[in-house]
C-alpha cells in the first residue's frame, strides 16, 4: 500500500476520533475538545475525559475487533456473508453474558468469560449443524445454522430474564439494548485485555488466511496447517466477539460491512487487509455511535440499530451478488 | 526417490471397502508418472495419501526418504507442488498475487516478500507463459489460463516434485496439449512429475511410466507400451478398446463401438505388435 494511502487512512481515523469527541448531547467546539483533553481544570474536561474519550476509544476498538472477526470468518468459510452476528457467535456470547449479568456472577471481568463460553458453544453448535449436510462446510448451510443458533440463544436469553429477579432483569435488559453509554476507562481496560491477544494472533496469521480463503486442499498444498488455523480462527473470533458483546451488547453487521467496503478499495491480501479493516471498522463504529447519540437528541438510539440500518441493505446486496 | 508409496492401504470409514489396497508407486526426479484408471479406481486417493492428507491403514509413504507424517505442511510445500482438480478463488486477487501465494512456505508470518520471492514468481510466470496476465484479476481468466496460473503458483514453491490431479479436465485440444508440453518440459528440467489423468492417449504420449489403478489395486505399472495393452485396458475399463499408435510411435487407445469388436479382432494381426503407422490410422479412420 502506498504511503499516501496510509497517511490518508490515519487522517481519517483522527478525524473520526475528533468527531466522536465533539459530537453528543452537548456539542463541543474543537478548541473545547482540545483544552478539555489536556487541561483537567477546563470546563469541558469532565465530559471529554471521563465520558467521551473512553466511549470513543471503546467504540473504536470494538469496531476494529468486529471488523477483523468478520474478515477472518469470511476467509475461513470463503464467503463474504460471514460475520459474528450472522453466524450466531454474538447471540451465543449474549446468552452467556445475560446469564452472568442476571445472576450477578463475578463482575466486570467475569461477563466476558461467560460470553466467551457462550460464543464458543454457539460456534461449536453452528459447526455441528452445518456438518449434517455432508462433511463439507457449505457457506449457505453454515449461515442458516448461524441464524438457527442465534434464534435458539435469543429464546434462552428471554427465558433467563423471565426467570431471574427484578434487578437482574433490569441490568440484563439495559445491557441487552447495547451501546456505549456505560463506557468507562475500566470498561476500556477490560475490553483491551481480552481483545489484544486474539487481534494480535489474527494479524500474525494474516498470510495463512490468504491460503485458507483458497479452500482447504490448496491451503494444505501451499503449506498451511489448516486444522490448527481453523481452530485458531474459531477461538480468536469467539473471544473477540465475547469481549465486544460483554462491553457493549450485541452489535451486528460491522464485520459484514467493513471488510466488504475495504475489499472493494484495497487489495484483498490479508496482511494489509486486516490492519485496514481494523482502522476502518473502528471509524465505522465511532461514527455509528455518534449518529446513535445525536440523531434523536437528547435520547440515544442503541448503536446496534444504526449498524443494522446500514448493514441489512449491504447484506441484501452481497446476497444478491453471491447467489447470482 | 522423491515420492514413494509402499504397500499403502487406505480406508475412508471403518466398515467401508479398502480405497487403496497394497498400492506401491515411486516417482523420481526427471520422471513423469501418469496414474490412470476408471472412475473410483483410487487415483485421487493415492495422491492424497502421498501428500499425507489421509491416515494409512497400513504401508508407508515416504517423501525424499522420510515418512510423510514427519513433514510439516510448510516443509512439504517446499518439496512438492500440487495442482488440484478444482479450485475457485473466493476473493479477487491478481495473477501475480495468486502466484506469490506459492511463496507462503518460504516466508515467515511477518516477512514481506523479498527479491528472491519476486524472482521465483517472475520465473514461474515466464515458464508458464503468463507474464502478460500478471495484473489480471483471476476471476477474469479462461479455464486454460487459470490452470496455467495454478501450475505457476506450484512452480513458485520451487518444489522438487509436481503433482497434478486431472490437469486437463475441461480444456480444449490446444490447451491440453500446451499444458502437457509444459509439464513434460518441467519434468525434463529435473522435476519429478505425477499426473492423474483420464486421457490415456496423453498419458501414452507424454509419460515415462503409467500406473493403472482399478478398485484400489495396481493392475499394471510400467512403460506406456507395456501397460496400454488391449486386453488389460478392455478388462479394467469394462469396455472394448483397440490399441494403435500415434505418429511418434506411442500407444494410443480407441474405444470401440458396438459391432466394431469383430472388426478389431480381424485386424489384430495387422496392427499389433508393431503396426505400420499409416495402415493402422487408415484402418480406424
Amino acid at each position: 500500500m502506498s504511503a499516501g494511502r496510509v497517511l490518508g487512512l490515519v487522517l481519517i481515523v483522527l478525524l473520526c476520533l475528533v468527531v466522536g469527541l465533539s459530537a453528543g448531547a452537548v456539542p463541543l467546539p474543537l478548541h473545547a475538545v482540545w483544552t478539555g483533553l489536556w487541561h483537567p481544570d477546563a470546563e469541558a474536561s469532565a465530559i471529554v475525559r471521563e465520558l467521551r474519550a473512553p466511549r470513543v476509544m471503546l467504540a473504536f476498538l470494538v469496531g476494529g475487533s468486529l471488523g477483523i472477526c468478520g474478515a477472518a470468518l469470511q476467509a475461513m468459510i470463503r464467503n463474504p456473508l460471514a460475520e459474528p452476528y450472522l453466524l450466531g457467535l454474538s447471540s451465543g456470547a449474549g446468552l452467556g453474558a445475560v446469564i452472568a449479568i442476571a445472576t450477578r456472577a463475578g463482575g466486570a471481568w467475569a461477563v466476558p468469560v461467560a460470553a466467551f463460553i457462550g460464543a464458543l458453544a454457539a460456534v461449536g453448535l453452528v459447526y455441528r449443524l452445518s456438518l449434517v449436510s455432508g462433511r463439507r462446510l457449505d457457506p449457505h448451510v453454515l449461515l442458516l445454522s448461524g441464524v438457527v443458533v442465534g434464534a435458539f440463544a435469543g429464546a434462552l436469553m428471554s427465558a433467563v430474564m423471565v426467570l431471574s429477579d427484578a434487578p437482574g432483569v433490569r441490568n440484563a435488559f439495559l445491557w441487552l439494548l447495547g451501546g456505549f453509554g456505560a463506557a468507562s476507562w475500566r470498561a476500556l481496560a477490560v475490553f483491551s485485555v481480552y481483545a489484544c491477544v486474539p487481534v494480535a494472533l489474527l494479524l500474525f496469521h494474516a498470510r495463512s488466511l490468504d491460503l485458507i480463503a483458497l479452500g482447504d486442499e490448496p491451503a494444505h498444498h501451499l503449506g498451511a496447517e489448516v486444522d490448527r488455523l481453523r481452530r485458531l480462527v474459531y477461538v480468536c473470533t469467539a473471544l473477540l466477539t465475547a469481549a465486544s458483546v460483554a462491553s457493549c451488547g450485541i452489535i451486528g453487521f460491522v464485520g459484514l460491512v467493513v471488510p466488504h467496503a475495504v475489499r472493494t478499495m484495497f487489495r484483498p491480501l490479508h496482511r494489509s487487509l486486516l490492519p485496514i479493516v481494523f482502522l476502518v471498522g473502528g471509524c465505522f463504529l465511532v461514527l455509528a455511535d455518534v449518529v446513535s447519540r445525536t440523531v434523536v437528541r437528547p435520547l440515544e438510539l442503541p448503536v446496534g440499530v444504526v449498524t443494522a440500518l446500514i448493514g441489512v441493505p449491504v447484506f441484501a446486496l452481497l446476497l444478491r451478488r453471491t447467489l447470482a | 526417490m522423491i515420492l514413494e508409496a509402499r504397500s499403502v492401504a487406505v480406508r475412508y470409514r471403518p466398515q467401508a471397502p479398502l480405497a487403496l489396497d497394497g498400492v506401491s508407486c515411486q516417482v523420481a526426479g526427471s520422471e513423469l508418472v501418469a496414474v490412470v484408471g476408471p472412475n473410483g479406481g483410487g487415483k485421487t486417493t493415492l495422491v492424497r495419501a502421498l501428500l499425507g492428507l489421509l491416515p494409512l491403514e497400513s504401508g508407508s509413504v515416504l517423501v525424499q526418504g522420510q515418512p510423510v507424517s514427519t513433514w510439516s505442511r510448510a516443509s512439504l510445500a517446499r518439496v512438492v507442488g500440487v495442482v488440484g482438480q478444482q479450485e475457485e478463488a473466493a476473493f479477487r486477487l491478481t495473477v501475480a498475487e495468486m502466484v506469490m501465494l506459492g511463496r507462503y512456505a518460504h516466508l515467515g508470518p511477518l516477512t514481506a516478500p523479498g527479491s528472491v520471492d519476486r524472482a521465483a514468481v517472475s520465473s514461474a510466470l515466464h515458464r508458464c507463459d503468463i507474464v502478460e496476465l500478471a495484473d489480471r484479476p483471476v476471476d477474469s481468466l479462461s479455464g486454460g489460463e487459470w490452470k496455467r496460473v495454478r501450475v505457476a503458483r506450484a512452480l513458485a514453491q520451487e518444489p522438487r516434485a509436481l503433482v497434478l490431479d486431472e490437469p486437463t479436465a475441461s480444456l480444449d485440444i490446444r490447451h491440453e496439449m500446451e499444458l502437457f508440453e509444459l509439464i513434460r518440459e518441467l519434468v525434463d528440467s529435473g522435476l519429478a512429475g505425477l499426473v492423474i489423468t483420464h486421457h490415456l492417449n496423453l498419458a501414452g504420449r507424454f509419460a515415462d511410466r503409467i500406473l493403472l489403478l482399478d478398485r484400489g489395486v495396481v493392475v499394471a505399472d510400467g512403460v506406456p507400451a507395456a501397460v496400454m495393452n488391449r486386453d488389460t485396458l478392455s478388462r479394467v475399463f469394462d469396455w472394448p478398446v483397440a490399441v494403435t499408435s500415434s505418429p511418434d510411435g506411442s500407444p494410443q487407445v480407441i474405444p470401440l463401438r458396438a459391432g466394431e469388436q469383430q472388426l478389431d479382432r480381424n485386424r489384430e494381426d495387422e496392427c499389433q505388435p508393431k503396426p505400420s503407422k499409416d495402415d493402422c490410422q487408415e484402418s480406424f479412420s
